[in-house]
């Protein structure tokens, strides 16, 4: 066979979608231009071996926190009927809708020395109580666990659900039963669902900077602030930054690598995953376990935020924050919009086009996920608003004084060219893992039925996917509402979104006038996590 | 018996997909369910495997009671096997993996020797290692069998084994796959949709109708002794001719007299339809009767003529290749029969052919 | 309610196209503020109320508004840029992204060693940094300078925010300023010795641990203190002038400057010139419990509750100069 020439609408709207995320990668590669090779020295010397031995026992943490709890609670709900189940089904995917940082905040005023707890233990129990110490790198570890294990989870349970019925029918008439089918079977199988989720999981940690920054913990990340804000070397920090993107896409590489030639695409979803019915000690030990993780992961933690803001909400509430909610929804939602757009033309592009080269080039356009939003936000912020310079300079040239000014840099438009940068990853995950399950023969069936293109995708791939769309569309947006360091330095003038809110207040360490913005970050969060939690239900 | 099913009921709701299905197989041979989609072969088959169970009703494996009142054995309890339509491999084992993955019991050095040695039965030696993405269905399909015999299960079930496969592989496989369970003496149970296929591998075919075993017996019987209209019509290509039962018990037709061997009850006033299968109407230039050919299909070896008798009936023909007629032409023909079966006349229907 | 916030933010999301007339009229100043909304909101209102100049600003983190200015250049809409402490003011000018402003009213309203020296930046309000402790495990008398913490009576009683945050760069920046990097190395290495705990993240948290009794002796910004005493008079934690008749205790400053390429430079430095006199640096401070730059205003009674101070001389522009040695240094030290 000859080979065809590479579709170019395909392999433009892939390098198109590169472009946001590389744009700061370029930032990077040009500041490497800028001698820092002092600020190098110092890092080296000082600073990089132990924040890198962190950022890597952190990752290591989260990664394992993530899967492991992430896993087990859709094995026990996916494949056990237990007291409280359908409502845990969805209930497990709230904490997505809790801003890290807010977590983080929480956990330590509850849980220091001088918190209420500890407070309390020691009055009641014993003076020389102490609890393990929260701001730690295993406190850290443990908030990032807690809310970010609805990745893994949501993922996992749809690989159960979906394909867990043939795979333990199998199992089982080859002599295994339900705990060696599962341990042997279907968490082989669930690998790349799993896989997935803890990825997300971690490119979030390496590029969290609220919950380690809360919880004075060094990582690579809080280095790149050290360097920029410390030691004015904005240079210093985009270098590293291009290094921890790296460190991202060798991760996402390793893991493509060590799944080797299995191909999991293409199970069929078999029936109902038949559930074992759970009774006595079994099945109190199962509501026990996800009361405690809804507890300390969502509930504890928003009666927590409610409490504070309770104190401020005669002073702080005002008209205004139907405004913030207003357009923090409009803003998430359109947002969503378009990264779930680019991520399905960036992952159909992607499927008409298997070449090696445009696979790389469609990763890259994904690293951003893993670069520290603030970093990200001026790495892009420099292209865009040089661009807007050279444009505004032809214009003066054209018309003289009475040339409009300007402002790219500070619209919307910029916004969401910063949001592709950052969440396309979040957006072709689930799109991605949608696509492997259609089938080829039905895009050659839809060919000869003449649909071809754009046609194809729109009459075939579109109604398939609606479940993934729909889930990308919830992540992003759940995402996008407690996205703070883009809209921050890309918002137009006046452009107050409740995150903003929540910055404005946290950054005078006034904590809990922050909780009153960010209770409304997660009771809006929480309705289409909920929707989302639905669709899983339904689609399984 | 070595697995033997009495009287299953498994209810959905409403329906009823087992409705007091009775069937045993001796030990080494091969049984087969026959029957539309919908019939409850392939919940019967679950049943055994322990995938469903039942309301009502027993299984038995070599005189253990796998299902029946207060028990259900879980499945890897069984020593049941079963290939799935959809072979159902894992796709994170290679070939070699799938099939050591039942016989955890055994030691390495005897695992690696029990799934070489099904690899080599099957003949994919070759593809030992390969993941089963890079397998044909065919490789695939034999890959799944493997997988299932390796721990000696005392019964194999398959599901469907060929529906995901291509007609000139079909036929192969299915010759293969009946030597490969004969030469290794295992009994086994199959569903199918597929007459052809039921045939070929099968030693005992029930025929199941609305959770029904409409009829248990060798395909010979199955096709020539159909016990009602739809075995007749389901097991091969019929039609039917009306009768009339004569004093003597002799049948007088249109294609002339027959006698009745082997038929059910006739109306009270002796009128039956007789079963005629298409090579029981033969080609024959002597024959005084001439039927108009008013449909013909190309079979290779034959032609399926449909002829239209004076009477305006119309019956199947199968006549060898080199009379080669064209439609519309009169033809002469006789009847050969060696089983006649009689079923009573539908009333009010008129209809004699069905294909 | 929220329908029609969200269809009005459509139309906005819709029509919110690259073409802002920001700051081309006099009557229209733009901001960069590293200050809070909630702090500046109000004093900027009653600007626009008493001259009719409109203020459009937006906010973030000082070290992000800078490299915006940089990157936007001569087409940057802003005027001001307005920090939380003198280090990215430094940094700012340093850049040249700030210009000189001869203003006889700013020069006289604050005092020397809080503005650049060349002009380009003023300091607005003075936050001091200095010494609390537990008046029930501590006595005043034990206590002097922040050097003195770094001696081996205070081991294991002292808590400290992380060095992450600027305000102990600027405070360890002076200190190398007034004692050079060995000496200041020492004392550092000397704190770290002495921690009872790890590092907070914040000088609430560390304020709490001290009523706690987690530790007895820290170091703070004195508002951080000031808004808990407000809601909790009883607090049991104090305050103490750190280096009195020592060199003074360390001060930085909330301060603003005009951009280099401001289209509006004399409105801006009308509006700079407001800011440093009369109420409005009354009201600046008193917002967040600070001490006004203009010596002449008068101080939140809370705050003169905890008595007068001597405050440090040397010029706050050093703490931007010397932050990035202060970083190195502490990162040798190992204070986190």
């Amino acid at each position: 066979m000859r080979p065809s020439p590479p579709r170019l609408a395909a392999v433009a709207a892939v390098t198109l979608l590169a472009v946001p995320a590389m744009l700061p990668l370029l930032s990077a590669a040009a500041a490497w231009a800028v001698p820092a090779g002092e600020i190098w020295q110092h890092q080296l010397a000082h600073v990089l071996p132990r924040v890198a031995g962190n950022t890597l026992l952190l990752l290591a943490l989260v990664a394992v926190g993530t899967g492991v709890l992430g896993t087990a609670l859709a094995w026990l709900v996916a494949g056990h009927e237990f007291p409280g189940r359908r409502v845990f089904a969805w209930a497990l995917l709230l904490p997505l809708a809790v801003p890290g940082y807010v977590l983080a905040v929480v956990f330590a005023g509850a849980l220091d020395f001088a918190g209420p707890l500890q407070s309390w233990l020691r009055e009641a129990v014993t003076p020389g109580l102490r609890l393990p110490p929260i701001r730690s790198l295993g406190g850290a570890a443990l908030v990032l666990t807690l809310c970010l294990y609805p990745y893994v989870y949501m993922l996992a349970r749809v690989a159960f659900e979906t394909t867990g019925a043939r795979t333990l029918e199998a199992a089982q008439t080859l002599g295994h039963d339900r705990r060696s089918a599962f341990r042997r079977a279907l968490l082989p199988l669930a690998r790349p669902a799993i896989a997935a989720g803890v990825g997300l999981a971690c490119m979030e940690t390496l590029a969290d900077f609220g919950v380690v920054a809360a919880l004075n913990v060094d990582t690579f990340t809080t280095a790149i602030y050290r360097a920029w804000y410390g030691m004015y070397s904005i240079a210093a920090a985009l270098q590293m930054a291009a290094l921890l993107a790296l460190l991202a896409l060798a991760g996402v590489w390793l893991e493509r690598r060590l799944r080797g030639s299995r191909s999991f695409a293409g199970q069929r979803p078999s029936g109902a995953l038949p559930r074992l019915r759970l009774t006595g000690a079994r099945a109190i030990a199962a509501t026990a376990l996800v009361v405690v993780v809804l507890g300390v992961s969502f509930v504890l933690p928003m009666a927590q935020l409610l409490a504070w803001a309770a104190r401020h909400v005669a002073t702080d509430l005002d008209a205004r924050y139907w405004a913030f909610a207003g357009r923090s929804v409009a803003l998430a939602a359109s947002g969503a919009l378009v990264v779930v757009v680019a991520a399905l033309v960036h992952g159909y592009a992607l499927r008409l086009e298997r070449r090696p080269w445009l696979r790389a080039l469609g990763r890259l356009g994904t690293a951003g996920y893993a670069v520290p939003g603030t970093v990200l936000a001026v790495g892009l912020f420099a292209p865009v608003a040089g661009l807007n310079n050279w444009l505004q300079a032809r214009l003066d040239l054209a018309l003289g004084a009475s040339a409009p000014q300007l402002f790219l840099q500070g619209t919307l438009l910029t916004m969401f060219v910063a949001y592709l940068a950052r969440f396309l990853a979040v957006g072709t995950g689930p799109i991605e893992s949608g696509m492997e399950r259609i089938h080829r023969n039905l895009d050659e069936a839809a060919v000869l039925l003449g649909a071809r293109g754009a046609t194809r995708l729109r009459r075939l791939h579109l109604p398939l996917l609606r479940g993934s769309l729909l889930a990308a569309a919830v992540l992003v947006f759940v995402d996008l509402m407690k996205e703070l360091p883009i809209t921050l330095m890309t918002r137009p003038f006046g452009f107050e979104t409740l995150a903003v809110r929540v910055f404005e207040m946290a950054a005078e360490g006034e904590w809990e006038r922050a909780a009153l913005p960010s209770v409304f970050i997660v009771a809006v969060g929480v309705l289409p996590v909920v929707l989302l939690a639905r669709r899983v239900t339904h689609v399984a | 018996m070595w697995l033997e099913m009495r009287g299953a009921v498994r209810r959905f709701g409403e329906r009823r997909a087992l409705d007091g299905v009775s069937f045993g197989l001796a030990e080494g041979e091969i049984g087969c369910l026959l029957g539309p989609s919908g019939c409850g072969k392939t919940t019967a088959l679950r049943s055994i495997a322990g995938l469903e169970s039942l309301d009502a009703g027993a299984i038995l494996s070599r005189g253990r009671v796998l299902e029946g009142p207060g028990v259900h054995l879980p499945p890897h309890e069984r020593g049941i096997g079963l290939v799935f339509q959809d072979h159902a491999l894992f796709p994170h084992l290679t070939a070699r993996g799938n099939v050591e993955f039942g016989l955890q019991q055994l030691g390495r050095t005897e695992r690696a020797a029990r799934a070489g040695e099904m690899l080599d039965l099957v003949g994919l030696a070759d593809c030992a290692e390969a993941y089963p993405s890079q397998l044909s269905g065919g490789q695939q399909q034999r890959v799944a069998v493997a997988r299932a015999l390796a721990p000696r299960p005392a019964t194999l079930l398959l599901d469907e084994p060929f529906s995901s496969l291509d007609v000139a592989l079909r036929e192969r496989l299915v010759g293969e796959l009946r030597a490969l369970l004969k030469s290794l003496g295992a009994t086994a149970l199959v569903v199918t949709h597929d007459q052809q296929d039921a045939f070929a591998l099968a030693d005992r075919v029930g025929l199941m109708r609305d959770g029904c075993l409409v009829q248990w017996g060798t395909p010979y019987d199955l096709y020539h002794r159909p016990v009602t209209r739809f075995a007749a019509e389901f097991v091969g290509q019929a039609s039917f001719l009306p009768a009339q039962r004569g004093d003597n018990g002799e049948l007088q037709t249109e294609l002339g007299p027959l006698v009745d061997g082997h038929g059910a009850g006739a109306a009270r006033d002796g009128a039956v339809d007789v079963l005629l299968r298409p090579d029981d109407v033969v080609h024959d230039d002597r024959a005084p009767l001439k039927a108009r050919i008013v449909e013909r299909v190309f079979r290779g070896a034959e032609f399926l003529y449909t002829v239209e008798l004076p009477s305006g009936r119309r019956v199947l023909s199968l006549v060898p290749s080199h009379h080669d007629h064209r439609v519309g032409e009169s033809i002469g023909v006789r009847l050969v029969t060696d089983h006649v079966v009689t079923f009573p006349p539908l009333r009010g229907v008129t209809t004699s052919v069905a294909t | 309610m929220l329908l029609t916030a969200l269809a009005r933010n459509a139309v906005l999301l819709g029509l919110c196209a690259g073409i802002l007339p920001v700051s081309a009229h006099a009557d229209t100043l733009v901001v960069y503020s590293a200050r809070n909304e909630q702090l500046i909101k109000p004093i900027f209102d009653a600007y626009q109320k008493e001259t009719g100049v409109e203020i459009k600003f937006t906010t973030g983190d000082a070290a992000v508004l800078v490299e915006r200015l940089a990157a936007e250049g001569r087409n940057s809409p802003a005027d001001i840029l307005m920090t939380v402490d003198a280090g990215e003011l430094w940094n700012a000018a340093q850049r040249g992204l700030l210009r000189p402003v001869q203003s006889p009213t700013l020069a006289r309203n604050i005092p020397k060693h809080l503005r650049d020296p060349q002009n380009r930046w003023f300091g607005l309000s003075q936050r001091a940094r200095t010494i609390v402790y537990s008046p029930q495990r501590v006595d005043a008398k034990q206590l002097s300078t922040y050097d003195q913490l770094a001696t081996p009576p205070w081991h294991g009683k002292l808590c400290l925010r992380t060095s992450k945050k600027v305000y102990n760069q600027s405070l360890v920046a002076t200190m190398i300023a007034a004692q050079g990097e060995q000496k200041t190395e020492q004392v550092v290495r000397g704190w770290v010795g002495n921690l009872a705990t790890d590092v907070f993240a914040n000088d609430t948290q560390l304020l709490e641990a001290i009523a706690a009794g987690q530790c007895d002796v820290g170091i703070v910004n004195t508002y951080y203190y000031g808004r808990i005493v407000k809601d909790r008079p009883d607090f049991p934690v104090k305050v103490f002038w750190a280096n009195q008749g020592a060199g003074g205790t360390h001060v930085n400053v909330s301060g603003a400057g005009v951009t280099q390429h401001s289209r509006n430079v004399k409105a801006a430095t009308r509006f700079l010139e407001w800011l440093s006199s009369g109420k409005a640096q009354q009201h600046f401070a008193a917002v967040n419990m600070e001490f006004p730059a203009n010596p002449a205003a008068a101080i939140d009674p809370v705050v003169a509750s905890w008595g007068r101070f001597e405050a440090s001389p040397i010029n706050v522009a050093e703490a931007g100069r010397l932050q990035p040695a202060a970083v190195r240094l502490m990162d040798r030290a190992g204070y986190r």
